[in-house]
Formats: C-alpha cells, structure tokens, sequence
C-alpha cells in the first residue's frame, strides 16, 4: 500500500532530481561569461561579473538606476544609453522606446545583459543615487488610511535630494511576503533637513509594501531604501504656480513648498489645490492655513468630492479640476504641479490645457 | 503498434490532424501572439523545436524509464517535468550561442512550457503508441501544423485590420475565435486525404 505511493513518488523526485542538476550544471557553464569591463560615460571602468543585466551589474556595484518595476520590462524607467557590446534590440524593450531613442541606442538597463566588454552612458545624476540605511524616528496618523514616517538616516548619514523627489523604499520577506520588493515614495520633508526623510504613505488593501509600512513597523525599526529619484522639482522662473494633489500626493508639493524661500513664493503666488472626499481624508489643513498666514501671495484651497453632512463643510465642493478653474482663469504664462492617481492627473491636464496652459509646463508625478 | 509510414504522420500531423485546428490545443499563445506576423513566426519556429525535439525526449523517458517500471500512469507529470527542464536548457543554450535567435525567439521559450499543444503532442504519442521515427515525425509535424496556423492567423488579422469593419462587440478574441472556427472548417476538407487518428 505505502510501496503504491512512496515508490513513484520516489522515481519522479529522482527524475525531477536529476533534471534539475543538469540545469544546474548547464547553467554553471554555459552562463559563465567570465570577467569583462564595463565603461560609463567614457571614463568609469569597472571590472564586473558576465552574465549579469546592466540593471543588476551596476546595483551590484552600488550605482543606483531607477526602476518601478524590478526589472519586468513595464515602466521604462530604466533607460540606458548603450554605446558599445550589447545585442540587438529585444521585443520586450520595443514597446517601451520611441524611435529616437532606439535610433539613438537607448535601451532598458533591466533587459540587456554583459557577455563581453560594453559600453554604456548614463545621467550624472544616477551617481548620487545610493542605497540608506535608516532608523524609524516616528511614525504619525495623519487620516485613517496615511501615515506620515520619519526616517532618521544612519548610513550614508545625510542626502541630498531636490523638494519633489522621491526613494524606492524596501519592504523586505515578511509574513506571506517572499521577495523583497522596491515601491517609489516621494519625500515630504525639506532637503535642508538632510539627515532624516519624511514619507507620507496611504494603506493600500492587498498593497505589498503600504502593509509592511503601516502593520510592521515602529519606531526603533531598521529600513533601507535608495535615491533620490526623478524629475519632479521647482523649476526656477517667475511664473505663477499652480499646485494639484490628492491623497499622499501631497508629500511633493509639501516639499516643494516648505522649501521655498518668502521671496520665491512673493514672486510665483503659488496655489495649493488639494482634492479629497470628505473631512476625514483631509490632513495638515491647520499646517497650511497658518503657512497661508506666514506667507501672503500663497494661497491653500482644500476641495472636497463628497463631504458627509456631519462635516459642516462651508468650503469648495466638487471635483478639484472644476474649481481651479473657479479660481485661476489665464493660466498661458503658469506653470503646474501635479501629483496623485492617474484619474486626477489626467483630467487636471485636460482641464489646464483647455485652460491655455502649455502642456511643456504641466510637471507631474504620476502614482 | 501503428503501421503508418513517418513520411504520411509528418504530412499528415500538418494538414488533416493539424494539432491546433482539429485538436485546439495550444490556443492560448495562439490568440494573444497572432496579433504581429514577425512575433508569430518567432514563437512558431519556437515550438515547432520545442515539440520535435521534446516527443524524442519523451518517447526515451516513456519507454526506458515509465515502462519498465511500470509507471505509465505519471507520463503527465514525468513529461511536464522533462519539457519544463528542456526549455529551461535551449534558452540557456540559445542566449550563449546565438544573439540575433535569442531576440528573436529567446523571450517565447518559457511561454511555450504551458503550451498545452507540446504535452498534447507527447500524449498522443503515447496513445497511438508510435515508435521512435514516427514519433519525431509527428512531433515535427505537429509543430509545423501549429506554426502555419498561427502564421496564417497573424497573416488574416494584419488584412483585417487594415481592411475589415469589425463590430466593437467582436473586436479582438471574439473575431479572432470566429475566423479561427472557419480556418479549422477549412482545413476539415484536408480530412479525406490521409488519416491518423
């Protein structure tokens, strides 16, 4: 009876056993490239393991290259300029380039591998992109689903970063977690506060990391993330701004607000829309209407979709992109800061460049 | 023991019991690749190798080693497990060897591992107990039957969507299923010709 069943199982398991040690051994010769050189921006040359994508070579050796997706070919971030020694261009990097940049080389770092000497070129600014190790400092409710944390850093001991940017923080293996995975967070705080970071994270159901955030840690906990990452950031003119956010996407435009001089927000007149439900999804309301105080020429309207009648709401109602109109109507020599979910963003754009706003001058963080 | 020569099972696995459109397996790679003729001739050249080379694996690992033991029963497992290893192997192989092949057909190894129409393949082997030459011979065909169909798919739908108006309900796996149907009733007129099953 036992025989009936231990002994097949025996057979595949010796079967399965023995395929696998050929794979093992295939792959320990066949994927062996050896050491070969790879050289950045014609003057970097480092000697790496083969075999490897660029996205992983590089990580190896502590240069950071954003990426949303781990590597999965889905959110373009990675982009790379590959100079010299790379194949040709595979299927799944087609549908991420334009053609330019394929006429141009640029390729997904996640996709291409180092068999032989290559050549690669990449921003600068991915050289100040480094890996943190950081202690939780404090850990704030700031509505019933977001949670404001403060990072102290411990090594690297400082960071530096423009208001706007954002870190891949790492949810380590946790409960039914198995693999570590990497989500991007915009930090809240000011960089002239550069030993610790301040994220602003919404609880998101099923949400890998956003579970670990909110349910696994204190404070005292070790966390590591890398940055800083992204082109969101106040860009240096006169022109009057016009800031859009909803829910965490607040985190940005805080930053980039807080950090502003009283000269800079004299001169651009900046306005704060943020869009929510109800009362209970608004935060920092008291923050910015004494920043209001603090700083005549900003202005902050919170707008809410649906507020609940126990709210007692005498604000804006309605959906945020129909009352920026209420409030700004020339909008040809502004600029705009926008940052939340897909929805948002996408009708703020539509509404702005009907309202003449040049689509140049729309900067957003998109979830 | 089938007496059929190789030579009418190899024509005969392309055209009259073409694995995809009398028997309808491997549909799924089938529907969602169709959509470029260069992807598709990729992923056919894929399986047609797959296929071939995975029913000779098969008919050793049936008949020296499921056979004698008398384990017959868990040919499905021992012959997923052994098609699994295989592909892992040829990507492996291909990126070594061959750059302009990986990108080519490299990133359509692993899809073809839950191909249903490779395991099919070697489990009509089995039940038609074909020997070893008529086995390759089928396996071969049968991955060739699989890539005309699915070039022929990729050729039609390129046509219709320059030229066809197709109704938004239909649009995507619902025309495609339906001119699917009409190629397999096509092909049903191959039937009189020769017969394997």
């Amino acid at each position: 009876m036992i025989t009936a069943f231990v002994m097949p199982a025996l057979y595949i398991g010796g079967l399965a056993t023995l395929l696998a040690v050929i794979i093992l051994v295939a792959e320990r010769y066949l994927m062996d490239y050896g050491e070969v050189e790879l050289t950045i921006n014609d003057e970097k040359k480092l000697k790496v393991k083969g075999g490897n994508t660029v996205l992983g070579t590089l990580k190896e050796h502590r240069i950071f290259i954003p990426s949303a997706c781990g590597g999965r070919a889905t959110c373009g971030y990675c982009k790379v300029k590959a100079v010299s020694g790379f194949a040709e261009l595979l299927p799944t990097e087609a549908p991420l380039l334009t053609e330019e940049e394929i006429a141009d080389s640029v390729r997904l770092s996640c996709q291409i591998k180092i068999k032989n000497d290559v050549a690669i070129e990449i921003p600068e600014e991915f050289f100040r992109i480094k890996e943190f190790h950081a202690v939780v400092d404090s850990i704030a409710d700031l509505t019933y689903d977001i949670k404001q944390f403060c990072f102290r850093l411990v090594e690297p001991e400082s960071i530096a970063y423009k208001a706007g940017q954002y870190i891949q923080f790492q949810a380590p293996e946790y409960g039914e977690n198995t693999a570590s995975v990497y989500r991007a967070y915009s930090m809240c705080g000011i960089p002239k506060r550069n030993d610790c970071v301040d994220l602003m994270v919404r609880l998101v159901p099923e949400g890998i990391a956003t579970t670990y955030l909110h349910k696994h840690l204190s404070a005292g906990d070790e966390v590591t993330f890398t940055g800083p990452y992204g082109d969101f950031y106040l860009r240096d003119t006169d022109r009057r701004m016009i800031c859009v956010a909803g829910g965490s996407g607040m985190a940005p435009i805080r930053s980039i607000l807080l950090s502003m001089s009283k000269e800079q927000i004299a001169i651009k007149e900046p306005i704060f829309f943020f869009g929510a439900r109800s009362k209970r999804d608004l935060f920092l309301v008291d923050e910015w209407w004494q920043f209001e105080k603090d700083n005549p020429g900003f202005k902050f309207v919170p707008v809410l979709s649906q507020p609940d009648p126990d709210d007692n709401w005498d604000g804006d109602t309605g959906s945020v992109v129909e009352i920026v109109g209420k409030y700004v109507q020339e909008l040809s020599e502004a600029e705009a800061y926008l940052c939340g979910g897909p929805g948002l963003l996408n009708a703020c754009i539509g509404a702005l460049t009907k309202m003449k706003m040049p689509e140049e001058r729309i900067y957003y963080d998109k979830f | 023991m089938d007496s059929t020569g190789p030579f009418v099972i190899f024509f005969a696995s392309i055209f009259t019991g073409n694995i995809l459109l009398s028997n309808f397996l491997g549909m799924c790679s089938y529907l969602s690749v169709s959509r470029e003729l260069k992807t598709a001739w990729g992923l056919g050249l894929a399986v047609a190798f797959v296929m071939t080379c995975t029913c000779a694996v098969n008919y050793f690992v049936y008949h020296n080693f499921l056979v004698p033991l008398n384990l017959e029963y868990l040919q499905f497992i021992a012959f997923i497990i052994v098609i699994a290893a295989f592909v892992q192997l040829v990507e492996m192989v291909v990126d070594r060897v061959s750059d302009r092949l990986y990108a080519a057909l490299g990133i359509f190894l692993p899809l073809i591992t839950v191909n249903c129409a490779i395991l099919g393949a070697c489990l009509f082997m089995v039940i038609r107990k074909y020997d070893f030459l008529q086995s390759v011979a089928f396996g071969m065909g049968s991955g060739i039957g699989w890539t005309l169909a699915i070039m022929a798919l990729a050729g039609l739908r390129r046509k219709m969507s320059k030229r066809s108006r197709v109704i938004p309900a239909l649009e995507g796996p619902g025309i495609v299923l339906i001119v699917t149907g009409i190629i397999a009733l096509g092909f049903l007129g191959f039937s009189g010709m020769v017969g394997i099953n």
